[in-house]
């Protein structure tokens, strides 16, 4: 059923479950571990994690994040490969992660952390999911995994189209994609953008929530749940019908 | 210190190690088929119009009808007859009364419409601008593809000022609508010969 | 300038207010991005032609004190009188005396950021002299006595009726008349008439070359050209990153400029500036004006390589929502959230927190700043030296003291949520403003770990 199963045994997987994903969307978690067990990992926990730093750091904080880096380094020393399902987040730690205590263990992070549908892609190089969900689904590039960690192509380079998260979700049955007209315009939360800009953050929101909603969507859905969270919190405000479900969750979503 | 010896000083200290230019490897940019049609494509979409002439003859007998019918007509072609020489002293009241400017490009460029003028073939910097219509004859053996292979043709600084005009003069700043004639010429015709 | 004394965040929230507006700017602006990618798709060699872009700026950035020794020296060879200012008070001061020595009355003005970024009009109003504005847009913002809100097209946060009232009040122009190409006409008309009676014309300048001693001014209305060539004195400023080595290199600049900046293939006139035609005094002004300290900031150098196409502006999400104005400063937008944190850290310690970190400015940015990257170090260094309010900072002390502790963020977590604490974002009460407008997360019964301690773990 899971053709590339057993091969991946061998592998080392470190969860990361992000901090707000741990208080706040554990489903995410439960989905994004699930499907890396089933597709053979050997996934492991590391139950002391916290944070990666960044909602300090894109604050101009980054000073103060040095603990919560230590704690990373800490956790996720010795794993093949720490995957966790929000771009934004493994951005963080691909390029600030830092131990000096730890350097060699701090690189090793950086040059092994994925986010969950680059590691599927990249690493596992799955080619059949044994999933469905027939719903209408939106999908949100969040700006983090597709500028930053090269998810897709992006609208503004003059390059070939690509897509990590649609080649992922058309392996899903019965899913009817679709795409906003701006398919890469960001959501407008932007980490502690969305209170210290509350005004352009929101409109943000509302605009990609508008796009969405013009395609009949049934869900949102995009590979960072703090775009999702921030999405969720407006079409909830505003009493619509159309809910946000993180990536993992479709692809985990059983036949 | 003065102003000057400040800003050098602090340049030259604060200046990264140096670096090399690129290589710029014109083997590597678009290529037309066919460089006429590139160039009306493109002078058409910039609000522009040409007109390809077999010979330069219907020209002049266009020149000579508007002369005749007494409007102010600016010639700087040899080949259309007389040649105004002396531009020089007039003045910018002088030259807004100008009707249309009859002027020869050096090279024109297929990939954006743009015709390089040196300052000897408008007679007076501030003929092309200030008219109210503009034409421009160009050889068909002129066109070049790219800028890259305009400003291997061109020197510009061979003369006191040179430009690169690319259709009439327009403007989008009100509400991004387009308008045709903002200060300068309100029609570009480019001739091909 | 009339400097408003909101905050970036503070503004921007009165510009949304008129939400019809606020959409109207965005679809112009993001219609002016899609002219650009349009443009941008028709060269198959468009990324490299911004590689080549850029390591030319690197380039000259890395000898450009030698550069600007040669432009003067050959600007001097062509009969131009290049003068050196290391501040907007020295750039204004140069000119007023060029003004008062000839004893001028007649100024007319094309584009220049620089001399906004001077207030040059300021100072000279000030002074008892007036400088018309030509460009346009330039001049419908004159008219009303406000700032430019985008430095490629001045006044695009107003609506046709707002030139039509703007017009009729300072041109005679019918009354309710908001046909663009009407409205044009009258400014075409009134500013002829101050073309041909000047006697002084300022311009700015696109790009400075070094092997020629020559300027190149970019316009699409043609009011440099009608300025500087009718009147018998031109000034030319410039900031000293608008040198480029050699003409040659101006086919790469003029090739992304206008398709970055509006879409179109080049600006309608590429006006190349030598020599000071017969009778006629030209003058360069070359400005510092912080630019030499940028230089020195590794991390922030590379935002001298702007080429002021404002392609940035028109890609950010942000600006679009918030308009010009919101930024306080002469370069809005995403470059200026960078530049100016650099000429006044106090004064526009907001700007580079007025961004999601997207990163769509640096991907169309022609010359390759690395914009985003850019605003994410100057919140360290604006946090470093103090110019973040307390209650931030205070708020994320607390969080990263919790986040750096596993202990402590468990109980966090578990005491009723009150994990939401943690969050700035996050904090569960009305005067909170994420809950203004949206709702919280509705807090699960278990953490991830908590299921996975119970499920998993053998």
């Amino acid at each position: 059923m899971w053709p590339i199963g057993n091969k991946n045994v061998h592998m080392k997987v470190g969860l990361f479950i992000p901090c707000y994903i741990d208080q706040f969307y554990p489903q995410v978690g439960i989905a994004t571990l699930q499907l890396l067990e089933k597709l053979g990992c050997n996934v492991s926990f590391p139950l002391n994690q916290t944070c990666c730093g960044q909602p300090m750091a894109n604050s101009g904080f980054a000073a103060l994040s040095k603990n919560c880096d230590k704690n990373f380094v800490a956790n996720f020393r010795g794993f093949d490969y720490i995957v966790g399902p929000s771009g934004s987040c493994v951005l963080h730690l691909k390029e600030h992660l830092h131990d000096e205590q730890h350097p060699g263990e701090a690189e090793h992070i950086r040059k092994h952390v994925y986010e969950l549908t680059e590691f599927l892609v990249d690493i596992l190089k799955i080619e059949k999911l044994n999933a469905s969900f027939s719903h209408k689904v939106g999908l949100h590039n969040s700006c983090h995994g597709q500028r930053g960690l090269h998810l897709s192509s992006m609208s503004e380079r003059m390059l070939p189209a690509f897509s990590k998260p649609q080649q992922l979700l058309s392996m899903v049955k019965g899913l009817e994609l679709s795409l906003p007209v701006r398919s890469d315009e960001c959501c407008g939360f932007g980490g502690t953008f969305c209170v210290f800009e509350e005004a352009v953050s929101v409109k943000m929101g509302k605009d990609r929530i508008t796009e969405h909603s013009a395609n009949k969507v049934e869900y949102i859905t995009g590979g960072d749940v703090s775009c999702l969270m921030h999405l969720e919190g407006i079409l909830k405000r505003n009493g619509s019908s159309v809910k946000t479900i993180h990536i993992a969750e479709i692809l985990n979503s059983n036949a | 210190m003065s102003a000057r010896e400040t800003i050098l000083k602090a340049i030259s200290a604060n200046k990264p190690t140096l670096v090399d230019l690129p290589a710029i490897d014109l083997a590597t940019v678009i290529q037309y088929g066919d460089l006429v049609e590139q160039y009306k494509t493109v002078l058409q979409s910039i609000g522009g119009g040409t007109i390809e002439l077999q010979d330069i003859n219907s020209l002049k007998a266009e020149l000579q009808t508007k002369k005749a019918n007494g409007d102010f007509v600016v010639n700087r072609i040899a080949a259309l007859g007389d040649v105004e020489n002396s531009l020089d002293h007039l003045t910018a009241t002088d030259l807004a009364a100008v009707d249309t400017a009859y002027l020869e490009g050096s090279i024109a460029v297929a990939e954006n419409g743009a015709i390089w003028l040196y300052e000897s073939q408008m007679g007076n910097r501030l003929l092309p601008f200030i008219c109210q219509h503009l034409v421009i004859v160009i050889e068909r053996k002129n066109i070049v593809p790219t800028m890259h292979h305009a400003y291997q043709q061109i020197e510009t600084a061979k003369e006191g000022f040179g430009v690169f005009l690319a259709g009439p003069s327009k403007t989008a700043d009100i509400e991004q609508s387009l308008v045709i004639g903002a200060h300068g010429a309100r029609s570009l015709i480019v001739y091909i010969i | 300038m009339s400097t408003s004394k909101l905050s970036h965040a503070e503004a921007a929230e009165q510009f949304i207010k008129d939400e019809p507006r606020t959409d109207w700017h965005d679809e112009t602006l993001w219609f002016v991005r899609q002219k650009r990618d349009k443009a941008a798709h028709g060269l198959p060699e468009w990324e490299k032609l911004r590689e080549w872009a850029s390591q030319i700026k690197d380039h000259t950035l890395s000898n450009l004190d030698n550069y600007l020794k040669e432009f003067e020296s050959k600007a001097q060879d062509n009969g131009v009188i290049v003068h050196w200012a290391a501040d907007g008070e020295e750039h204004n001061r140069i000119i007023y005396d060029i003004i008062t020595h000839h004893r001028i009355k007649k100024i007319v003005k094309s584009k220049s950021m620089l001399t906004e970024e001077c207030g040059l009009n300021e100072f000279l109003h000030a002074k008892g002299i007036e400088t018309v504005d030509t460009d346009l847009g330039e001049r419908i913002v004159q008219f009303r006595n406000e700032p430019p809100s985008h430095i490629v097209l001045p006044a695009i946060h107003l609506k046709k009726q707002d030139v039509s009232d703007t017009f009729h009040e300072h041109l005679h122009t019918e009354k309710g008349n908001n046909d663009p190409q009407y409205l044009t006409e009258a400014a075409r008309q009134h500013l002829r008439e101050k073309f041909i009676e000047s006697e002084l014309a300022i311009t700015g300048v696109n790009f400075a070359v070094a092997e020629t001693g020559g300027i190149v001014v970019c316009t699409n209305e043609g009011n440099a050209d009608m300025g500087a060539h009718a009147a018998n004195i031109h000034i030319a400023c410039m900031g000293f990153e608008k040198m480029i080595p050699k003409a040659e290199h101006l086919s790469v600049f003029l090739r992304l400029l206008a398709r970055s900046a509006t879409g179109q293939p080049i600006t309608t006139y590429s006006s190349h500036f030598h020599k000071p035609r017969e009778g006629q005094d030209m003058h360069i002004v070359i400005v510092d004006n912080g630019r030499s300290r940028q230089l020195g900031r590794a991390d922030f150098r590379n935002s001298l390589k702007c080429i002021r196409c404002a392609a940035c502006f028109n890609t950010c999400p942000v600006y679009r929502r918030s308009g010009g104005h919101s930024y306080h400063t002469a370069v809005a937008g995403p470059i200026g959230s960078i530049l100016n944190p650099n000429i006044d850290m106090r004064a526009n310690a907001d700007l580079p927190f007025a961004s999601t970190l997207c990163g769509s400015c640096s991907n169309v940015c022609p010359v390759k700043i690395d914009i985003h990257d850019q605003l994410w170090k100057w919140r360290q260094v604006l946090v470093e030296e103090g110019y973040v309010d307390t209650t931030k900072k205070v708020g994320l002390k607390g969080m990263a003291f919790v986040l750096a502790r596993p202990g402590l963020y468990r109980f966090a977590g578990k005491a009723g949520r009150a994990m939401m604490r943690m969050f700035p974002w996050l904090l569960n009460n009305k005067l909170n403003p994420w809950y203004k407008q949206r709702e919280m997360p509705a807090p699960p019964k278990e953490s991830f770990r908590d299921w996975y301690i119970k499920n998993k773990q053998q």
